[in-house]
């Protein structure tokens, strides 16, 4: 009935041949885009292009000009203060929400759907609202002074010392609401007994929380630490709908710095350098983490 | 000696707790609707939560408001007259450059963008997140590494060659050109949800169905899709949001009469010509803001479970 | 008889991993065969090679003695039951049944037929318009071996398929297994760490650790001549007890000497010449030391009740003795309080020795 004759190995490359077809898409994103671009932009940020992408090398001399536009300056000092207290604050006030909603509390899906709604939103309409709550004319600051503080001052956005926080108000309104989430599923993967023995044997609460939970969270930490951080460096639209980089340049970021030199001042050469200096920002953020995250596991 | 002294503590113990039966403390331990520890909770969380509410408020009565009263009055107070104006004109002859047809042309272009994206980009990931879960072949994995750190380079060093490369096939500034885009960047974090989900359903059914003798396809869509509708549900989502609200590719892969709503929105608003009309600004910020809004308002959970299943697990 | 499966030379590693080496074996036609070990030994990896769900390194493997080492799942002639269940949670158990037979495109009528078949032998008529979300564990368990059932294959696979199942539960289904195989008269390969499971069903038990089979025999000739230290600790609750000692020469006799204390070894057989000095290992089992009243004449030894456990049908006694410690099962009838002295005797002819060195039988 059966042939007695062994099945011949078929070729390796077509074994599972659909499952190999159907991988072409993530394939070539991976190689041609992701790879092949970042490659591509890297390699012409040492060229002179201009209007459109030559060909011709000028070592270093793209990004020589870079550092010495003032433009750039602000865009990265800007990207500091921006990414450090953006940092800081969505990760304490994220962890504190988190902390209050995990107390057993009523009405939690309501407070949830409150704090996270605004991420749903995009930074378009999210740089508009603040853009016109922070209107000196209308907004926080008229309303101040309209009720008796009439030297109470507060236009971040149209003065260049404090525009930048100005943007910031606003992005920990769209952002905070996601880290909360983060930390609260942090919170709840915690062992519900870790809690029972601490209360046995009397430890304060926020004692539990720092000195045992926030060290038994650390993974989460840091997973939100490099999400927030490279998200960070890629803010873009925020600032050109709160701003438009002004008053002035002075809440140019790098994002938009590269958008701008690429798409309006036709000048390829200074974007490609800007964003080759962008990629190695994210680099410098995210590759201790993954070597952390996952090249401990493999020798583990 | 200590043994026996043991012992008497024992039953003094005991005569203590027989001495207050009936008497000392019993049943629930009553507490306090308003303890400190309450005050302090729930008052932090609604200062908080006011915060969060503050601009949505401020954007719905703004919009609800005439231009004189917005001169007169402060942005907080609600509307003494409340007329929809704004929003019509919002909607249906405000300017963004030469067009005066509102943000109705935007918000066209986006459904027009939304839909083949959001069906395209999660058909594609879904299928290679059920390959790299179930099929996995060497050198797969690599492939999949490099897709996850891709997702998180810069959009702006991979944009220009893609924009050469599309110009190059003829679909730069199309509608073609911007979902392949979409596809392409959705592509990360669809492929992490869908093979982390398929990876999270138990292997020995993928062995079953093989055993069954059901390929690939088959495998897919009798086995795979049936038990995957929560999980679609949320990539779906994801998308929709996502592509609702991107700006960037918007800008860089449309032509002004294909703009998404977002790009229209800013146009409008940030325009430098004519007179601030704040009111129809925050009534086309929220007509812009709604579809996502209603999205999370309508998914709930699933939106949380989406976002934290991709970047947890991430 | 012919061989049913046979596996040559079969070697599986995942990058520096092995998980199986050189591995060798021979199942017959129509035989229960039962791969034992704890967890990580390679049981189940044997059995995914078996069944085509993992490619082995290296070897072959042989259904009805057709070569299958690279044919699909699907064309080897098994079929496979898993722990899970795996039964496909959308669909009902009657399409649970016939999924297989579908994709293989067989005419409707001859899948009726063998569904209601497997409904019949496995009695789950009832339920076959259920889906597996409203049965019971035990159900669940019948329609995924109903699965195997219909494919009418030579080689039924189980991966622990009782494992998810409680104590009450897990033992009424191996009996209907049983019951299953003495009525289709298949081959069985059946994969557990349960060793009450592994000799209750098995006609042969193969105890498997680091990939390599450790024994392959009939289960009573696995549990009173193990092979080598391991197996012997392996099969047996509570384990057999062991002391470490030596062969020595006491007035001419060969004894077993530890702590001072020695052991006749009069009734043991072993092919071996036994050395005087060498190394060795006794295994005793609980159930094979005599106590008190019990002990038949010969030699006898003195030992002190430290822990009693009572179970019911028997008594299980942790007694001091020479230094060690040994396990002793006694009758369920009679007590013994911690501090009471006993007489035990031990019948060589059931002890196995083992050398120390290598760990093998003597």
């Amino acid at each position: 009935m059966r042939s007695t004759v062994p099945a011949g190995r078929p070729n390796r490359l077509f074994r599972n041949l659909n499952s190999k077809i159907a991988l072409i898409p993530m394939i070539l994103t991976a190689l041609v885009v992701f790879l092949g671009g970042t490659v591509w932009t890297v390699v012409y940020s040492f060229t002179r292009s201009g209007l459109l992408p030559r060909l011709t090398f000028v070592g270093l001399d793209q990004y020589e000009r870079l550092w010495a536009a003032p433009r750039w300056i602000i865009s990265i000092q800007n990207l500091a203060i921006y990414g450090v207290l953006s940092l800081i604050f969505s990760l304490v006030i994220g962890f504190i929400l988190a902390a209050l909603m995990d107390q057993k509390i009523r009405f939690e899906n309501t407070f949830r759907t409150i704090f996270l709604y605004p991420f749903a939103l995009s930074f378009i309409v999210t740089g508009l609202v603040w853009q016109w709550i922070l209107n000196p004319e209308f907004g926080v600051q008229s309303v101040v002074r309209s009720i008796g503080f009439t030297n109470f001052t507060f236009d971040p956005l149209y003065n260049s010392q404090i525009v930048i926080y100005g943007v910031l108000i606003a992005g920990l309104w769209q952002g905070t609401g996601l880290v909360m989430c983060l930390m609260l599923a942090g919170l709840r993967g915690i062992d519900e007994d870790i809690w029972k023995a601490a209360r046995v044997d009397g430890i304060p609460m926020w004692r539990t929380y720092l000195f045992i939970v926030i060290p038994m969270m650390r993974p989460v930490f840091i997973t939100t630490l490099v999400l927030i951080a490279s998200g960070i460096v890629k803010v873009y639209d925020l600032v050109v709908a709160q701003t438009s980089g002004g008053p002035g340049i002075a809440s140019e970021v790098p994002a938009k710095y590269v958008y701008d030199y690429m798409f309006q001042a036709q000048n390829l050469g200074q974007g490609f350098a800007a964003s080759t200096m962008m990629l190695i920002t994210v680099a410098i953020i995210v590759i201790p983490w993954a070597y952390l995250e996952f090249g401990g596991k493999k020798r583990g | 000696m200590a043994n026996i002294s043991a012992l008497n503590q024992t039953a003094a113990g005991f005569d203590a707790v027989s001495d207050q039966l009936g008497s000392g403390p019993r049943g629930k331990k009553p507490r306090r609707t308003f303890s400190g520890r309450n005050i302090v909770i729930y008052g932090t969380l609604f200062v908080a939560a006011v915060y969060y509410l503050l601009p949505l408020y401020v954007m719905v009565v703004t919009s609800l408001k005439g231009m004189p009263e917005i001169r007169l009055g402060n942005i907080f107070s609600p509307p003494v007259e409340i007329t929809f104006e704004p929003w019509v004109k919002a909607w249906a002859s405000a300017c963004t450059g030469l067009n005066c047809d509102g943000l109705s042309r935007g918000f066209g272009n986006s459904v027009r963008i939304l839909l083949p994206s959001v069906v395209v980009s999660i058909i594609v990931a879904s299928v290679s997140g059920y390959a790299l879960a179930n099929w996995r072949f060497k050198g797969a994995d690599l492939f999949f590494s490099i897709l996850i750190v891709g997702a998180f380079i810069p959009y702006q060093v991979m944009i220009y060659p893609i924009v050469i490369v599309l110009r190059e096939l003829g679909i730069y500034g199309t509608l073609t050109g911007l979902v392949v885009v979409h596809t392409i960047f959705g592509m990360p974090i669809l492929t992490l949800l869908f093979r982390n989900y398929f990876t999270s359903l138990p292997e020995e059914l993928f062995k079953a169905a093989r055993i069954d003798g059901a390929g690939f396809w088959q495998i897919y869509f009798r086995i795979m899709l049936p038990m995957s509708l929560p999980i679609f549900v949320v990539a779906i989502i994801l998308q929709v949001t996502g592509i609702w609200n991107d700006f960037l590719f918007g800008v860089v892969f449309t032509r002004p009469d294909t703009y998404p709503m977002t790009v229209q929105l800013n146009n409008i608003v940030n325009s430098v010509q004519g007179v601030k009309e704040y009111n129809v600004n925050m009534a086309a910020t929220l007509l812009t803001g709604a579809v996502p809004l209603f999205v999370y308002f309508v998914s709930g959970r699933l939106f949380v479970r989406g976002i934290a299943a991709g970047a947890v697990k991430g | 008889m012919a061989n049913s499966v046979s596996i040559r030379d079969l070697s599986l590693s995942f990058g520096a991993v092995t998980v199986l080496k050189d591995l060798n074996l021979d199942i017959r036609d129509g035989e229960f065969l039962v791969l034992l070990g704890s967890s990580g030994c390679g049981k189940s990896t044997l059995l995914n090679c078996i069944a085509g769900l993992l490619e082995p390194t290296d070897g072959q493997i042989f259904i009805k003695d057709k070569n299958v080492t690279w044919e699909e799942p699907k064309d080897r002639g098994i079929g496979m039951v898993f722990q899970s269940y795996a039964l496909y949670p959308q669909m009902t158990v009657e399409k649970n049944l016939s999924f297989g037979l579908q994709v293989a495109k067989m005419p409707k009528l001859e899948i009726d037929k063998r569904v209601a078949r497997a409904a019949e032998i496995l009695q789950i008529g009832p339920l076959l318009k259920r889906r597996p979300a409203a049965l019971s564990g035990g159900q669940r368990q019948r329609v995924a071996i109903g699965r195997a059932l219909v494919r009418d294959v030579d080689v039924f696979l189980f991966d622990e398929p009782l494992s998810n199942l409680d104590a009450k539960l897990r033992s009424e289904l191996r009996v209907e297994i049983k019951r299953l195989h003495q009525q289709l008269k298949n081959t069985m390969i059946y994969v557990t760490h349960d060793q009450i499971e592994a000799l209750t069903l098995a006609d042969r038990i193969a105890i498997m650790k680091s990939g390599v089979i450790q024994q392959l025999d009939d289960p009573m000739v696995i549990y009173n001549r193990p092979r080598n230290l391991f197996v012997a600790g392996f099969i047996g609750s509570p384990s057999m007890n062991f002391l470490r000692g030596e062969i020595a020469n006491a007035n001419d006799r060969l004894v077993f000497r530890t702590q001072g204390v020695d052991f006749s070894l009069a009734g043991y057989q072993t092919s071996e010449t036994l050395v005087p000095g060498r190394k060795v290992v006794l295994g005793v089992r609980p159930e094979h030391i005599a106590v008190d009243g019990d002990v038949q004449g010969g030699e006898r030894h003195e030992a002190v009740v430290d822990i009693e456990e009572p179970m019911g049908a028997d008594n299980l006694l942790w007694l001091k003795h020479a230094g060690h410690t040994l396990a002793v099962r006694t009758g369920g009838a009679r007590r013994y309080a911690p501090g009471t002295r006993l007489t035990l005797g031990f019948d060589m002819s059931l002890a196995s020795l083992f050398d120390a060195e290598t760990e093998d039988r003597i």
